[in-house]
């Protein structure tokens, strides 16, 4: 078996970037987002960027260390309101930006990483996101062409793993990562639990080892909250 | 009294029936969650990767790997199931879930909702709204009737980038509830809120509809 067990995020990343690359970056907000590799990403110095990712990140956390190092170039998202750096460079014209509807972000993705060139859908149909794509009508309904995604590297986070790439989420962090780890040329993904040969049931893998190339055990997770909602306990 | 945000969300809440697959947009629609009737048993969908959305957690309960679309933290209920984004839009675009409960910018008399954009300020992403409105079965709009400057949001023709073409079923405001038997059709004003006059909502409603009290 070929070894795909790395030491740390700098380490998994080694020979795999270079300037102008496309980056597919999993999590939706700050949820399951790639900790360790954004970090690692950044120390890199890798410029010219194009991220895909549900979100930017914020300010000080998650893709806004990118931002402020000015490593992006062009985000794909379907949302970046949470993020103030963000804002200064995509109004000052330092950074492009493409806005993708979510599930249409989401199926690109799963279409690119299933070889699958293209597909119609819905949504957008009539409103900024159709223009400029073909239109075809399907049984009375109109409907536009999006076009799959591949990234010349995507960087996931999953709970656990085995040796093999085997992968495991946990509750809404599974979100963007199990399509991304199928789109990327190079997927390298950050666990929390590293288990045993075995130990995963086959039954319960979300991702299987096939889209995984590097793999390593994430340090110091800071999981951050976005919106720390609480209920008051029931007296 | 025209209804407050917690009336409004109140009154859409009945549009639930009992067995409903259910997605809530982020802001007033949330509300809508704390005014389920006693015996009607719907499942919250959250368009991050959860089906069966239970309550806030207690501080105890705050797990940061449980987020629901507005990125607040949420807990899960023994009918839970958590999938990745693009089953979630499977979901949603496949025409799965029942009803969506969105709030909006504008509404026009044929149905077509701009809830995301603003041009020439600063936008912020559709997120999912499009997807919701393209593919879920019924679309529930819950709005302040009229903008700030008291000028109708309910129009003949929207002025903002559309979220979607002809898609909104039922206009809740604070002033009362417009619904359509179809797409296609023209909305009725079905209900008014309490000591609000037809005089006033005609007044204040740009749109056109018909009286079906």
């Amino acid at each position: 078996m070929a070894n795909k067990l790395y030491d740390d995020a700098a380490s998994a990343l080694q020979g795999v970037l270079f300037d102008g690359m496309t980056v597919m970056s999993g999590g939706f907000g700050l949820c399951g987002i790639p900790e360790n590799l954004i970090a690692a990403l950044r120390d890199s110095g890798t410029k010219g960027l194009t991220v895909i990712s549900n979100n930017a990140g914020v300010d000080d956390f998650g893709l806004g260390l990118l931002l402020q190092t000015r490593q992006i170039a062009k985000m794909i998202s379907s949302y970046v309101g949470e993020n103030k750096e963000f804002e200064r460079q995509y109004l000052s014209g330092e950074l492009q930006l493409e806005f993708n509807p979510q599930g249409t972000l989401a199926e690109r993705i799963r279409a690119g990483g299933a070889g699958i060139p293209g597909f119609y859908t819905k949504t957008g149909v009539g409103t900024l996101v159709a223009e400029g794509k073909e239109q075809k009508d399907f049984g009375g309904e109109t409907y536009i062409l999006e076009t799959g995604l591949v990234a010349d590297l995507s960087i996931v986070k999953a709970w656990k793993a085995d040796p093999y790439g085997n992968l495991v989420f946990r509750k809404t962090a599974r979100n963007f990562n199990p399509m991304m780890a199928t789109a990327g040329k190079v997927t390298v993904v950050e666990v929390e639990e590293l288990v045993g040969p075995g130990e995963l049931d086959p039954d319960h893998i979300h991702t299987p080892g096939i889209f995984v190339q590097r793999l390593f055990v994430g340090k110091a997770y800071v999981k951050r909250i976005e919106q720390r909602t609480i209920r008051k306990e029931a007296a | 009294m025209p209804w407050n945000r917690d009336g409004m969300a109140a009154r859409a809440a009945k549009e639930l029936q009992d067995g409903f697959y259910v997605n809530l947009g982020i802001g007033m629609p949330t509300l809508v969650a704390n005014y389920i009737a006693e015996g009607i048993d719907v499942t919250l969908q959250s368009e991050n990767g959860m089906l069966g959305m239970g309550p806030f957690p207690t501080e105890d309960e705050v797990d940061a790997d449980l987020i629901n679309a507005g990125k607040q933290t949420i807990t899960q209920l023994r009918r839970t199931s958590y999938f990745s984004s693009a089953d979630s839009f499977a979901m949603i675009r496949g025409g799965h879930i029942d009803l969506s409960i969105l709030g909006a910018m504008e509404v026009a008399e044929n149905g077509d909702l701009a809830n995301w954009m603003i041009p020439g300020k600063m936008v912020k992403g559709m997120g999912g709204a499009m997807d919701l409105v393209a593919g879920v079965k019924r679309i529930v709009v819950l709005m302040d009737h009229t903008n700030k400057a008291g000028e109708s949001k309910f129009l003949k023709a929207c002025t903002l980038p559309l979220t979607g073409q002809g898609v909104v079923d039922v206009v809740i405001s604070d002033l009362g509830v417009f619904e359509r038997p179809a797409k296609g059709q023209t909305f009725r004003l079905i209900e008014l809120a309490p000591d609000v006059t037809l005089d006033e909502v005609a007044a204040k409603t740009e749109a056109r509809y018909e009286v079906a009290l």
